[in-house]
């Protein structure tokens, strides 16, 4: 047999080029979980893989970590190919959304269990496992009992564990999902902030575009098992590669620029697609104005008396300590409208309301 | 979309080093084992070679149990319906014309059904209300009944027949009943022997029921009853229909009891094989029997396996939430039922004990003190305390070969291949080792004598080598063993294995420390149930074992066939031995019992 060609991949970092992976399932039909997937992510970088459920992010993320068999494609690491090596041999990290601690092992025990594997001395083990207790937070945990654990402590511990080893690549599947907004919140920015201490390359898998942007450097976005999009998220967000993306991230309404070119530029829109066009600017230059859609996402209207749109209010409401009212706009369709007003007012369904571009 | 102007293709962007766009540079902090994948070989060289390994191992923990099976339990079980179907090289099914066109024969099928259905039954009515109060209440004590229930499970067959049959003697406490030599005098005997597979089975089920289910069938404005009809039954379903349909095929195979209890009128398939093959000679009847037999056991192994699959997919269990409580009075009704089948459980085994105590002579202990002898003249070959030690060396063997035997078909089984043809595979080979259960053990007996002279042409003969009773015995114990060890391989999450291979763990070691660890406790649990069993099996063994080498409930038999107040009183004496050997062994065993849902 032939060594494997190194194809024009990258000389370091992960390299995935057109991976297909089918999903077997219990009746013995097959789905496509990946379809034709090329991204890669260099040394030090941490990208997210973010798609709803059932997009593939996961099959991907268990393709790379050698735990699913790829029907087509090549997943390289600093320009080798992985085929054929199993899971234990690739050095890549794996966190799971419930942790997946040992329930026979102590908080300790768990982290040390890579090294271990690794057959690091018990003196080094020991500095290694109280240093990453510190990294995530739980100085002093290493005898207590995983049962113990809350459910952020565990995923901590399983942070830990993951790292201890200093693996190559860390390939986190939904790790925070499992907790409650204001701790997944908290973590999300402790997980970046560890990840970056650690110098860890890794691939983060999400269904929650908050959480991809609090703690990639750049991100995929991946819908029924293709790849949409890849880019850091403020690309992301102010030029959604098509409408697709753009709902995903919480675009709710889509315009022709043509008509709407008064909002260009106010917070909370983005015009979808113009291939490379980086700035509104080059929008305009280019001269696509007539075929161009913008999106239109909460807060990118406000009330206004004299405002040039019409609409109906469909429902009102309090949140996060601001006013967040649907309107059912003439011609454009429902927007959620934020009034930060000191003295925010709830209006009933039906009120006919005026509204601007919201003040950047 | 994908090829549309506005996909992103990452195949053509620059790789922008990213860290230095949001953090300024590298960190400090960067350092960086050498990436175990350039340490090893690579490729598709390595991945043959790997996959052929694996291939290798599962072969073997597959195969040495089939080999197993196939030489100590189908080749013995087909010689002796090879005798009966196939006499003079040709097949003639004209035996089973004949032996169904005897009456008896439809009398002891219907009697077997009869028996196993109406014992079924009981065990099942008395034993929901069991496991609700011994699983789902906390009261003080209850680990004591949860213990004593199981031990009429555990009891030799032989002795559950000695203390039922002195207890429905004319002249014992229940002999007003009038149920000597009785069809209900057999149900009492195989209900109380199965209570404790209901109760366990859906017990262990019952416990960890989301009780937020029911919950909200009370906040919906169901009373208890019909929150209990139509949430918490339909969820107990699956571990019923599971317990009821092994409890069936338990009964429907009974020997011991039956030839103890049964007399002259009474028996099951499982006794009429023994009578054809050693009173009448007739093998071919015997052979007849098996196969109907076979048939009857299949299908109530079909119909518990099909419960199993159901109670292993269907069932949410609580995760944290503990639905255990307090004893109340609205459960009244359940906690008079089940003290009132403790006491009934009590009854025979107390009754065992304190007629153990009588001797011609008035109360002592001379019925012990003559388990130094051979009995009445031509009894037995060896003293019942020979009898006891080559019971404990068999059992001990027998145990040792089951439980290897058993892990291997349990850790073969626990596997989920991602192939369609590995996982028919798999559930050809979980159906292929409950066979022991359902064939008849006289059969499995008997065909070990007419076979293993020269097993495999090989010139040892194993009968005189004194191993053919622990290795029949361990036949019989594999599949509890199975049963034992196989939901709790298979309740680990496959994540847990994938993280420590992630973590670096190769196949060999995830085995050790995920699976090993967390089966560590029912192993002890398999090995005590292994022993308990092999050192009560009697089918088998009385065909085997020879006069000097009879292990105890051979020598109980022996003794209670002979006539004389000595021997029968000796035989009590016995029976207590052995079932204080065989509870003491469980109940050492049950300490180790895993908190997960098992099958027993």
């Amino acid at each position: 047999m032939t060594p494997p060609t190194p194809v024009d991949a990258p000389r370091a970092g992960l390299g995935v080029r057109g991976l297909v992976v089918h999903y077997r399932d219990d009746d013995g039909t097959v789905a496509l979980a990946v379809d034709g997937v090329s991204l890669e992510v260099a040394p030090g970088e941490v990208l997210a893989l973010l798609g709803p459920s059932g997009s593939g992010k996961s099959t991907l993320l268990r393709a790379i970590a050698g735990l699913e068999r790829p029907s087509a494609g090549t997943i390289t690491w600093d320009g080798r190919d992985l085929a054929g090596v199993p899971v234990h041999r690739r050095g890549f990290g794996l966190m799971f959304q419930d942790g997946q601690l040992f329930a026979h092992r102590s908080v300790a025990r768990n982290v040390s269990f890579g090294l271990e594997m690794a057959h690091v001395p018990r003196a080094e083990q020991r500095a290694r496992v109280a240093e990453l207790l510190a990294v995530v937070g739980l100085e002093g945990f290493g005898d207590r009992d995983v049962a113990s654990l809350s459910g952020g402590e565990r995923q901590r511990v399983a942070l830990a564990r993951a790292l201890a080893p200093e693996p190559a690549l860390l390939l986190l599947d939904e790790p925070l999902s499992a907790l409650d907004r204001a701790l997944r919140e908290r973590l999300a920015a402790e997980v970046r902030t560890a990840l970056k201490a650690t110098g860890t390359t890794a691939v983060f898998v999400t269904h929650d575009h908050d959480e991809a942007f609090a703690v990639a450097d750049r991100i995929a976005v991946l819908d029924q098992a293709r790849l949409l999009q890849v880019d850091g998220p403020v690309e992301l967000w102010r030029r959604p590669a098509s409408r697709r993306v753009a709902e995903f991230l919480g675009f709710e309404a889509f315009v022709p620029v043509a008509q709407f070119e008064w909002l260009m530029g106010a917070p909370g829109t983005a015009v979808v697609g113009r291939g490379g066009a980086a700035r509104d600017s080059e929008v305009r230059a280019g001269g696509g104005l007539r075929e161009a859609v913008l999106a239109i996402g909460p807060g990118a209207l406000e009330i206004a008396d004299d405002g040039p749109l019409g609409g109906r209010v469909v429902a009102s409401g309090f949140r996060r300590g601001v006013t967040e009212t649907t309107v059912d706009v003439d011609g454009v369709g429902e927007v959620t409208v934020v009034d930060h007003a000191a003295d925010p007012v709830l209006r009933e369904p039906g009120t006919p309301v005026h509204l601007a571009a919201a003040a950047p | 979309m994908r090829n549309g102007p506005t996909t992103a293709d990452s195949g053509n962007q620059p790789v922008v080093p990213p860290s230095s766009a949001r953090e300024g540079g590298p960190d400090p902090v960067h350092r960086r084992r050498p990436s175990l994948v350039r340490r090893g070989a690579t490729g598709p060289a390595r991945e043959t070679g790997a996959r052929a390994t694996r291939w290798l191992a599962w072969g073997l923990a597959a195969g040495v149990p089939l080999l197993f099976l196939g030489v100590f339990f189908a080749w013995p079980v087909a010689r002796m319906l090879g005798l009966g179907l196939w006499p003079d090289g040709a097949l003639d099914l004209g035996g089973f014309v004949e032996v169904f066109s005897r009456p008896r024969t439809w009398r002891i099928v219907g009697l077997t059904l009869a028996q196993a259905g109406l014992a079924t039954v009981v065990a099942v009515v008395l034993g929901v209300p069991g496991a609700y109060v011994l699983y789902r209440t906390r009261f003080r004590g209850q680990g004591l009944a949860r213990a004593f229930v199981t031990v009429p499970f555990v009891l030799p067959t032989v002795v559950v027949g000695v203390a039922f049959r002195s207890l429905l003697a004319p002249a014992g406490p229940l002999g007003f009943l009038g149920w000597e030599e009785s069809l209900w005098g057999i149900v009492a005997a195989l209900a109380f022997f199965n209570y404790a597979v209901v109760v366990r089975t859906v017990g262990g089920t019952w416990a960890q029921l989301d009780p937020r289910a029911e919950q909200s069938a009370r906040a919906l404005g169901a009373s208890p009853a019909r929150a209990f009809r139509h949430v918490t039954l339909p969820a107990l379903a699956p571990a019923i229909t599971s317990a009821a349909s092994l409890v069936f095929l338990f009964c429907a195979t009974s020997f011991g009891t039956v030839l103890v209890l049964g007399g002259m009128r009474y028996g099951t398939i499982e006794t009429e094989i023994w009578v054809q093959t050693t009173q009448f000679l007739d093998l071919r009847a015997a052979a007849v029997l098996s196969v109907t037999q076979l048939v009857v056991v299949a299908g109530a192994l079909w119909v518990a396996g099909r419960a199993r699959a159901r109670r292993e997919r269907a069932v949410v269990f609580a995760a944290e939430a503990r639905a255990v409580r307090a004893v109340t009075r609205a459960d009244a009704v359940p906690v008079v039922i089940t003290a009132l089948t403790l006491a009934a459980l009590a009854l025979p085994i107390g009754h065992l004990v304190v007629r153990s105590l009588r001797t011609p002579s008035g109360w002592g202990i001379g019925n012990y003190v003559a388990l130094g002898t051979t009995g009445g003249p031509n009894t037995l070959s060896v003293t019942v305390w020979e009898a006891a030690a080559n019971s404990l060396r068999t059992a001990a063997l027998a145990a040792g070969i089951a439980v290897v035997v058993g892990l291997l078909v349990a850790l073969v089984l626990s596997r989920r291949p991602a192939a369609r043809a590995g996982r028919r595979a798999i559930s050809l080979m979980d159906a292929v080792f409950m066979l022991p259960l359902g064939v008849s053990a006289v059969t499995v007996g008997f065909g070990f004598l007419i076979t293993l002279d020269r097993p495999l042409g090989l010139p040892v003969d194993l009968r005189t080598a004194g191993l053919l009773v622990p290795i029949a015995q361990a036949v019989v114990a594999v599949p509890l063993v199975v049963r034992v060890m196989l939901p709790v391989l298979r309740a680990i999450d496959p994540r847990q294995r994938q993280a420590a291979a992630a973590l670096g763990a190769s196949p060999l070691r995830v085995l050790g420390a995920v699976d090993g660890r967390i089966a560590a406790r029912p192993l002890g649990l398999a090995v005590g149930f292994a022993f308990a069993v092999s050192l009560g099996e009697f089918g088998a063994t009385s065909f085997l074992a020879r006069p000097d080498t009879a292990t105890l409930p051979v020598v109980v038999f022996r003794l209670i066939g002979r006539p004389g107040e000595q021997n029968l009183g000796m035989a009590l004496a016995a029976s207590v031995l052995l079932a204080a050997l065989t509870a003491g062994v469980m109940l050492a065993a049950e300490r180790l019992r895993p908190g997960t849902a098992g099958d027993l």
